[in-house]
């Protein structure tokens, strides 16, 4: 294919508060791909993405980034539609974007309308988020990357929330919005259903490094035991 | 680095009882009036039967009490908010520090001579100081907002993007909470306003006081009580707005008194000391050591005493009063005379208090060590009981009652707490003990008031800045001891407002 990866790690050690969690990391993304990490609690995942995230907004030219993160960084006095649209403050100056937070013009309502539906929040946008439950949250934040789009998604455990029998659509419409995407999972079905290629961590380092193809549950619940 | 060795509390406590029997030795505490049951004896009968001769006068005091508070705190919320985006920025800050550290008296009287005896003026003296604490506690509640949100924002948003759509709206609740407390407070700057002439209830207070019209006196006091009890059901932030209009309306309606041009500038001009302005700058030292011989170092003496004579009543009272509130000590209804007791002392201000207690026992420390001693002491039982109550359900169950539960159970895990607030208010007992100087007692405060009575605005200015240095002192060593007795004080700022105040 011939595609230049996206970013590379060579020979680097990666720490969260001042403690190093994962040493000696050589890995890169390509561009187009899908990868997905696994591992336990603890296993350096926030760490890996947190890494990557940095990597990708000191690349020149920066791609266009979205993100989901853990903790999905919603504030709960605004509408859901004003913490969708916080996915575009980038695109305007702060004139317009304070329009847009006192009385939103129809037009910005009707940019969102289509992605709160995507995640089943319609009709839903003129609520609070403080009084939305722990799995529409997380569809409010999934509406925020839908709306900002761009080169690469970065997501950390995007649909932990939701119910299961609806995570893996929510990942569909993420994976036809974004053409890289690298995603910290923790269901291995999913990850399989979504990702091309997996990326398995255990205490710190990388385990498990291969395409979608060819993988199956069972070698990934591995990764699980202890 | 090794860390300094813990400072034990007893250590503390010895050293502030030592400073306390120095400060006895200092303070004048002669009885100066032989007859104080008399005078009490009078007050007591006007209090009993309140005089409201004059109910149009008392009304539109009232409403001028509560304009000036509403008016001057909302400026002061403005102008702190603007400040509080600046904070990080060291002049900002220290131009904050600087407005802050004195108090809403001293600025009535600077601002006397700017603005003469008018709705600005009162309206000022409470914006100004006011704007530098809003200007620090918002600052605190916005940069401890939830960090995630504005981590998840695009990167390049704009900075202002970045306030007015995560840390604003995150932090809006707190500031919301706090100007209310504040608007509290600012009701009972604006009833002390009337001690140097403004029309508010202090000035009907003060005249009715001095013509011994202890009837007419005791329904300025009930008018006030009847404002500030229940003002968490008046003051709401849904109605500010309502209350901002009809302030701007009363206030726009009273007369401001004709000022001349150029008032400002004869101000800032009479505020270059003397020698300078008569080009005699050899005659600068001889001026400075004066002034700092013959009024400020005595007067910083005359403060200090004061203020640690208060301290030590204060934190008597607060020993002593917070089992009153906490129900398992006195029971139910017990601790509801204990709430009634406690509201009474920290709703009245601690000058009005000294000005009634003046009238009674003649000029001497005394007012001045009781109304500083039981309005403090009333706030920080009022916080320790509140602490206590708290507590007692966590203790175990066959845990004593009444006072044994206090002096065994709830005063030693409150110890901490309790020299954390004694700690915190020291500070503000030591900038109200200059203020009380203008009710005659010799601290700074005296020495100020004499200086502006005598149009001597360069001696006045200086003073004040000797009050803002020595207010900061105090402030400093507070928390030099705080850090060495490593006291965290849960809660101490974040809680609630209130607990924001004793900070």
């Amino acid at each position: 294919m011939g595609t230049a990866p996206l970013l590379r790690f060579d020979q680097e050690t990666l720490s969260w508060d001042g403690t190093a969690v994962l040493e000696g990391l050589s890995f890169s993304v390509a561009r187009g791909e899908r990868l997905v990490l696994l591992g336990r609690s603890g296993s350096g995942k926030s760490t890996l993405l947190n890494a990557i995230r940095l990597k990708l907004e000191a690349a020149r030219p920066a791609p266009r980034l979205a993100l989901v993160p853990q903790d999905p960084g919603l504030v709960p006095q605004l509408s859901v539609f004003h913490n969708a649209w916080m996915g575009l403050l980038d695109d305007h100056s702060s004139a317009y974007g304070l329009r847009v937070l006192l009385r939103p013009p129809s037009r910005e309502r009707a940019r969102v309308a289509p992605m709160l539906e995507r995640v089943g929040l319609a009709g839903l946008d003129r609520r609070r988020v403080a009084s939305l439950s722990g799995g529409q949250k997380q569809r409010t934040a999934l509406a925020r990357a839908l709306l900002r789009g761009g080169d690469a998604l970065i997501a950390d455990e995007p649909v932990s929330a939701v119910d299961p029998r609806q995570s893996g659509d929510l990942l569909d419409a993420l994976a036809a919005r974004f053409p890289t995407m690298v995603l910290a999972l923790h269901d291995p079905a999913r990850a399989l259903a979504v990702g091309t290629r997996i990326v398995g961590l255990r205490a710190g380092r990388i385990v498990l490094d291969r395409p979608t193809a060819g993988l199956d549950a069972a070698e990934l619940n591995r990764l699980y035991e202890i | 680095m090794a860390r300094p060795r813990r400072l034990s509390a007893a250590r503390v406590l010895a050293g502030f009882g030592l400073a306390t029997l120095a400060a006895l030795a200092f303070a004048d505490l002669d009885l100066a009036r032989p007859d104080p049951w008399l005078t009490l004896q009078r007050i007591g009968a006007g209090l009993l039967a309140p005089e409201f001769g004059d109910p149009a006068a008392l009304g539109y005091a009232a409403a001028l009490t509560v304009a000036f508070a509403v008016c001057g705190v909302f400026a002061g919320a403005t102008a702190g908010f603007a400040l509080s985006l600046a904070y990080g920025f060291a002049p900002v800050r220290w131009l904050c520090i600087l407005i802050r550290s004195i108090h809403e008296l001293f600025w009535a009287l600077l601002l006397l001579g700017i603005t003469g005896l008018g709705p600005l003026t009162g309206v000022l003296a409470i914006a100004l100081p006011y704007a530098g604490i809003f200007a620090k506690v918002f600052a605190e509640y916005l940069a401890e907002a939830d960090p995630a949100a504005t981590r998840a924002l695009p990167r390049r948003t704009p900075p202002l993007s970045r306030l007015l759509w995560s840390r604003l709206p995150l932090a809006l609740p707190e500031l919301g909470a706090y100007t209310l407390y504040r608007l509290e407070c600012g009701l009972r700057s604006s009833a002390v306003l009337g001690f140097v002439g403004l029309p508010t209830l202090g000035y009907l207070l003060e005249t009715d006081f001095r013509q011994a019209q202890y009837g007419a006196a005791a329904a300025a006091i009930l008018v006030y009580l009847a404002l500030i009890l229940p003002i968490r059901y008046w003051m709401r932030l849904r109605l500010a707005p309502l209350w901002l209009m009809a302030s701007l309306w009363l206030l726009a309606r009273h007369p401001a008194p004709p000022m001349g041009d150029g008032a400002l500038l004869r101000f800032l001009h009479d505020a270059v000391p003397a020698p300078i302005r008569a080009g005699d700058w050899a005659g600068l030292g001889p001026w400075l050591s004066r002034l700092i011989g013959d009024q400020a170092l005595p007067g910083i003496l005359s403060t200090l005493v004061l203020s640690q004579l208060a301290l030590a009543l204060a934190a008597l009272i607060a020993v002593t009063g917070f089992p009153l509130i906490v129900r398992r000590v006195t029971g139910r209804a017990g601790a509801l005379l204990g709430h009634l007791a406690l509201v009474l002392a920290r709703s009245i201000p601690d000058y009005m208090l000294a000005f009634v207690i003046l009238q009674i026992t003649g000029p001497s420390m005394i007012p001045a060590i009781l109304a500083l001693g039981l309005h403090n002491g009333a706030i920080i039982a009022h916080l320790m009981g509140r602490q206590g109550d708290a507590l007692t359900p966590r203790l175990r169950s066959d845990a004593p009652r009444g006072v044994r539960l206090a002096a065994w159970e709830l005063l030693p895990r409150l110890s901490g707490n309790f020299f954390a607030l004694c700690l915190y208010r020291w500070e503000i007992i030591v900038r109200d003990s200059a203020i009380l100087g203008l009710l005659g007692v010799a601290t700074l405060g005296f020495h100020i008031d004499a200086a502006m009575q005598e149009l001597r605005t360069d001696r006045a200015v200086l003073l004040l800045g000797v009050v803002a240095l020595l207010t900061l002192g105090i402030d400093a060593l507070s928390g030099w001891i705080r850090g060495r007795m490593r006291l965290s004080a849960p809660g101490m700022r974040k809680a609630e407002p209130e607990t924001a105040e004793a900070a």
